[in-house]
């Protein structure tokens, strides 16, 4: 994918000029830069804690599980849909695991990692489960993607409360949370290692692969991606999947962290996850969407509700700045494309 | 006659990098069927949606019976007269015929400010009435045929008096019977003192329709002309700036083996065909009316239509189920007739379009199955070369480039891979008339390659002058198979009907 010029400049104003440059600025990277410096400027007037390196790093690491999220939410926004389930997805993902390590261990109370890894198997099967169903849905059957996640969303976290009677689930392994929660390898956090595995992985996938240029095209014009041979439904599919999957990873890194499997974790995750992606630029009509700006509205997000409570602004408040966020978001961007591509 | 029903002088639009319309006057009279001819970007649209409210000019004067006239909005040009049926609807699909018809100018009762529903019911079939138009007004939109769409969207106009109706290409998606219902209705109109602006594409309908024809070619007023007295040469001529002759170049004919052979094909859309060859080294023209079946057919063997019965067999070999994916392997391009609904990732990099459907090939497809970046980079920059397209356009999103540039994108991509069989669908469509040539000229080189072509067009004139062979269409059948030696405007045409 090659990144698209916006070409605004017309010949006639050569000289150096204020407004041209922030135009140019927001056609490119669209309106979180513009964010960013505000919001650090106004946290850091706030709390002088704000800018400290022990801050920054929290921040980093709490960030890891939305990043993760919103890297699969790009997916499904590529694609031309989007996922409301991913915060079922990361329920399930925990529950699931959480519990099949409980059966486990009474199984092979020995074999610590074994039990591990096989819960972790059993979660991102369940979560990668739930995106074949969206994916099938939406690609095989015509459903709306608004419809289909609703509803799985409704599905996946009935079955969690269902599978945990609505109490977390306790007692994992401690290696768990050793490890995956709270370890750190080469003075770098495990989860924050995770995530740039991760990344690393998709970045190659979305830019290097026929898929990854496949899945824009069939998010761009899926009848143009079709009359050019590409197989348009499996594409959509395995977008579905691979986003749950990535959430299912975010899920089971959240349990890891909280020791224990929720169905409550990632209740908030649709709506933040969404909204990192259009604020990191990602078009809700498909097709446009770039991994590092995606990352970037993620820690956004992140900042801004760490900001917020250093600034001792209370979590009923929060949520009402994050839905005013996304709306600021989807305004800008509507004015950006326009101005991009005249459409 | 002299006195004017709508002179316009010096009227003049820019828009950022493009004049559209430079000084342009135009009269239109009392009665009077006005043709405006011109390729598309000569300024015909711009000119109509000036005179129609929905933009303003720049300079220049509109009047109307010798007064001037400034519109803020096409409902304030309505108010004065002037009403437009554009190519795009302004129905709304879900309401009935009649709630159409009161759109925006519902009765209220005085007190209660609810709906008058009988009223509007009442106003509404009598105003189909007076156009002597059988529709039934409780039928939902959606439900019509595309004429009977288009005769309410002129009952629309009608609504209110009327001195000036502007008709934008009416007949373009209209079958023949439904083209003829428009006609009688255009001339009762004229016999009204309706003056009515006509824009068409089609010289037979400018014979057909019009009294006058004013010519647009970039922007300008290159003449008006007595429609009756003037060549369909001398108009095309007016109209590209050029000699008929120098833009069609003359094509080879070197016919080689059957390339695409098709045998009993039978679709839902209507189409019934025995037998359709095309073959290496020759153009295979496919001409017909807008429904006759002739994009449905090659649509279907591509895979894209679905089939109900056929065998399509490409150089010998039967492919069982065709999908676009499988045909593309097999070696047969497809260019869609809508660019933009079916070509163009119209937010994507230039780049990104014409390498589309070569991801998966060498040399952009490493064995490790990872993409060459470089290697696609080279392709792309080699193929717009071909194709002339500037290198700076490359990384720029296709949405940005002009009509012609993005036809030659849509065609770039088809030099991607090795192809026996192209198919191009109306390919030149809504370009200026020199990427037309440079398009024509492009059908020579793969042509005279050994490569089959096959044209579907509705311009008469392309086929007439691009293909070897063509085959006519009528209602879903082919009507007649005429080679070079037959091939003259009169033998088409007697089978058009």
């Amino acid at each position: 994918m090659s990144s698209i010029d916006p070409e605004i400049n017309s010949g006639s104003a050569r000289r150096f000029s204020p407004s041209d440059w922030i135009m140019k600025i927001f056609l490119h990277w669209g309106v979180m830069p513009f964010l960013l410096v505000i919001a650090v400027i106004i946290f850091s007037l706030m709390s002088s804690r704000f800018l400290t390196a022990d801050n920054l790093i929290n921040l980093f690491r709490q960030s890891v599980y939305l990043v993760l999220v919103s890297l699969g939410q790009m997916l499904a926004l590529i694609s031309g849909g989007f996922d409301l389930s991913v915060g079922t997805i990361v329920a399930v993902a925990s529950v699931v695991s959480a519990l099949s390590m409980g059966a486990l261990t009474l199984s092979f109370p020995d074999a610590m990692w074994l039990v591990i890894t096989l819960g972790c198997l059993a979660g991102l099967g369940a979560a990668m489960l739930i995106g074949l169903v969206n994916g099938a849905g939406v690609a095989m059957f015509g459903v709306s993607p608004f419809i289909m996640t609703l509803g799985m969303q409704s599905i996946g976290f009935g079955i969690a409360l269902f599978l945990t009677a609505g109490v977390p689930v306790s007692n994992l392994p401690d290696a768990l949370g050793d490890v995956f929660g709270f370890g750190v390898v080469l003075g770098i956090p495990v989860p924050i290692l995770m995530m740039v595995l991760i990344l690393a992985l998709m970045y190659v996938l979305l830019n290097y692969s026929a898929w990854g240029r496949h899945l824009y095209a069939v998010g761009s014009n899926p009848k143009a991606a079709l009359l050019s041979g590409i197989r348009v439904k499996p594409v959509l599919v395995s977008a579905y999947v691979l986003c749950a999957f990535i959430a299912g990873v975010s899920g089971l890194l959240l349990t890891a962290r909280t020791a224990s499997g929720d169905a409550n974790l990632g209740g908030s995750m649709a709506l933040e996850s969404i909204a990192a992606c259009v604020i990191g630029g990602v078009s809700l009509r498909g097709g446009i969407g770039r991994l590092e700006n995606v990352v970037l509205g993620a820690i956004f997000i992140g900042l801004v509700q760490n900001g917020m409570n250093l600034a001792q602004i209370g979590s009923y408040l929060q949520i009402v700045v994050l839905g005013v966020l996304l709306i600021i978001a989807v305004v800008f961007d509507r004015i950006r494309q326009k101005r991009l591509y005249r459409l | 006659m002299s006195d004017a029903l709508l002179s316009i002088e010096g009227l003049s639009k820019e828009f950022p990098g493009v004049r559209a319309l430079d000084g342009v006057d135009f009269e239109l009279r009392a009665g009077e069927v006005h043709a405006i001819f011109g390729e598309n970007g000569a300024g015909k649209s711009t000119l109509i949606s000036i005179i129609a409210g929905a933009q303003a000019q720049d300079r220049g004067t509109i009047r109307m019976h010798g007064e001037e006239l400034r519109f803020s909005s096409v409902s304030d040009a309505r108010r004065q007269g002037i009403s437009a049926v554009f190519q795009e609807f302004s129905l709304a699909p879900h309401l009935t015929v009649e709630e159409n018809l009161c759109l925006g100018e519902e009765r209220l009762h005085q007190r209660f400010g609810l709906l008058q529903l009988s009223a509007m019911s009442r106003h509404a079939s009598a105003l189909l009435r007076r156009l002597n138009f059988e529709i039934d007004p409780h039928r939902v939109v959606a439900t019509l045929s595309r004429a009977e769409q288009q005769m309410v969207e002129i009952a629309k106009a009608l609504r209110a008096k009327l001195s000036v109706l502007i008709l934008d290409e009416p007949t373009a998606s209209l079958t023949e019977k439904e083209s003829e219902q428009l006609f009688s209705t255009v001339r009762s109109l004229k016999q009204q003192g309706v003056g009515i602006i006509y824009i068409t594409h089609r010289i037979q309908e400018i014979k057909r329709l019009a009294d006058r024809v004013t010519v647009l070619r970039d922007g300008k007023n290159i003449g008006v002309v007595d429609a009756a007295t003037t060549t369909e040469a001398k108009l095309i001529e007016m109209m590209a700036g050029r000699a008929v002759e120098k833009i069609y170049p003359t094509i080879a004919a070197n016919p080689g083996r059957n390339i695409l052979q098709l045998s009993q094909m039978r679709g839902s859309a209507d189409v019934d065909v025995d037998h359709f060859v095309a073959r290496g080294g020759e153009v295979v023209g496919v001409a017909g009316l807008v429904g006759c079946g002739k994009s449905e057919l090659l649509r279907m063997a591509f895979g894209i239509e679905p089939m109900k019965s056929g065998v399509v067999k490409l150089d010998g070999q039967t492919i069982k189920k065709p999908t676009p994916r499988r045909m593309l392997d097999a070696g047969v391009f497809y260019l869609p007739p809508d660019r933009r609904e079916e070509g163009l990732m119209l937010s994507a990099s230039t780049a990104d379009n014409i390498s589309l459907n070569a991801l998966t090939q060498q040399p952009i497809h490493f064995r490790s199955g990872f993409l060459s970046l470089s290697a696609e980079r080279t392709v792309t920059r080699d193929i717009g070369r071909r194709v002339d397209i500037h290198p700076s356009n490359l990384p720029r999103a296709t949405a940005l480039l002009s009509g012609g540039n993005q036809q030659k994108v849509l065609f770039g991509r088809g030099l991607t891979r090795t192809i026996k069989l192209y198919i191009f669908d109306e390919p030149t469509v809504g370009v200026d008339v020199g990427t037309r040539s440079a398009i024509y000229y492009l059908i020579k080189e793969l042509c005279e390659k050994g490569a089959a072509v096959i044209l579907i067009s509705s311009d008469l004139p392309e086929i007439l002058h691009m293909s070897h062979r063509v085959y006519l269409m009528r209602s879903g059948r082919i009507a007649a198979d005429i080679d070079r030696s037959r091939l003259t405007e009169a033998a088409v045409l007697q089978h058009f009907f």
